[in-house]
């Protein structure tokens, strides 16, 4: 399928979603005013992928800031994520945080919580 | 011109260090976002409260954004409704304050007070708690946010929300919230 890369702005992620190289990240900043706006394409994206994805998943989520309207749209891309898993496929889900954030620690275990999926929180 | 001084001196007075009042558009509010935390960087403040301070600002001017009552215009000749607000941030000795005023509609008055109300009784495990329901239970609402955001401003914040309601006229009032943000570092 179609690699995904969307270039990061001052209030939007950097996306890379590519079954080719199987790398799967959203690295920095989520704070868009419109964000289900946004991450239309990033769902569109891994429900198609997920039909028929790679023996192995590993997606990485690294955010500086998100804001409340994103957690919606994060939780809507780790529900998908989670389907991948009951449906008996290998998917991990590793949630990169600045070791000194312990907001964003929390926000990991908040979600780590919420999902019947292997969810690693990784202090970096 | 003569005011000019009164107004320096009052926002040094009450530690202002940015304030608006106007139109609040998605540029602007990328615009203040990148203005306030270019001045917090510079001026080498805790790297955690800085995030913090960052956070709540987001959620505030978002909420802003998203939820005020624009007035109806008052001048026939110019039909534009009257889309501003105010918002301000301050530093004090202990804390970040981050200040908004929108006009909202009365009918809404109630479901906001008590919302506001609800929040600020809440233990610091009750609102994580509410946050994990909105965020799982509801959807978005019709403007596209989840109800979330004053949860999480509260969570950030750590102390209570200071609001006001003040009667305009018999549709609308003005609606002020308050969210501080400590600057000692916990632990």
């Amino acid at each position: 399928m179609r690699n995904l890369v969307i270039e990061p702005t001052s209030k939007t992620p950097k996306v890379i979603l590519n079954a080719d190289l199987g790398i799967f990240e959203i690295t920095g900043r989520s704070i868009p005013e419109d964000a289900i706006g946004f991450y239309r394409k990033v769902l569109d994206w891994v429900e198609e992928y997920s039909k028929t994805p790679l023996s192995e998943t590993v997606f990485k989520f690294q955010l500086e800031y998100f804001n409340t309207s994103s957690s919606k749209c994060l939780l809507d891309i780790f529900r998908k994520l989670e389907r991948m898993h009951k449906n008996g496929h290998r998917v991990l889900i590793r949630w990169h945080y600045d070791a000194d954030d312990e907001d964003m620690a929390e926000t990991g275990q908040d979600y780590q919580a919420l999902l019947d999926v292997p969810f690693e929180l990784v202090p970096v | 011109m003569s005011m000019t001084y009164s107004y320096y001196k009052n926002m040094q007075l009450n530690n202002i260090i940015f304030v608006y009042q106007g139109e609040v558009t998605a540029d602007l509010v990328s615009s203040i976002l990148q203005m306030v935390e270019n001045k917090l960087e510079g001026e080498g403040e805790d790297r955690k409260v800085k995030k913090r301070v960052f956070n709540v600002m987001v959620e505030c001017l978002q909420n802003v954004y998203h939820h005020l009552d624009a007035l109806p215009p008052t001048d026939p000749s110019n039909p534009v409704r009257d889309k501003t607000a105010l918002l301000m941030i301050g530093r004090e000795e202990k804390d970040y304050y981050i200040i908004t005023g929108n006009h909202v509609l009365n009918d809404r008055i109630p479901e906001l007070k008590s919302r506001l109300d609800r929040i600020n009784r809440a233990t610091k495990e009750e609102l994580k708690q509410l946050y994990q329901e909105v965020l799982t239970g509801t959807g978005f609402s019709e403007k596209g946010t989840a109800g979330l955001g004053m949860i999480d401003i509260a969570r950030k914040s750590g102390q209570r929300l200071g609001y006001d309601f003040h009667p305009v006229n018999d549709r609308y009032s003005f609606f002020s919230l308050e969210a501080r943000v400590s600057r000692i570092p916990e632990k």
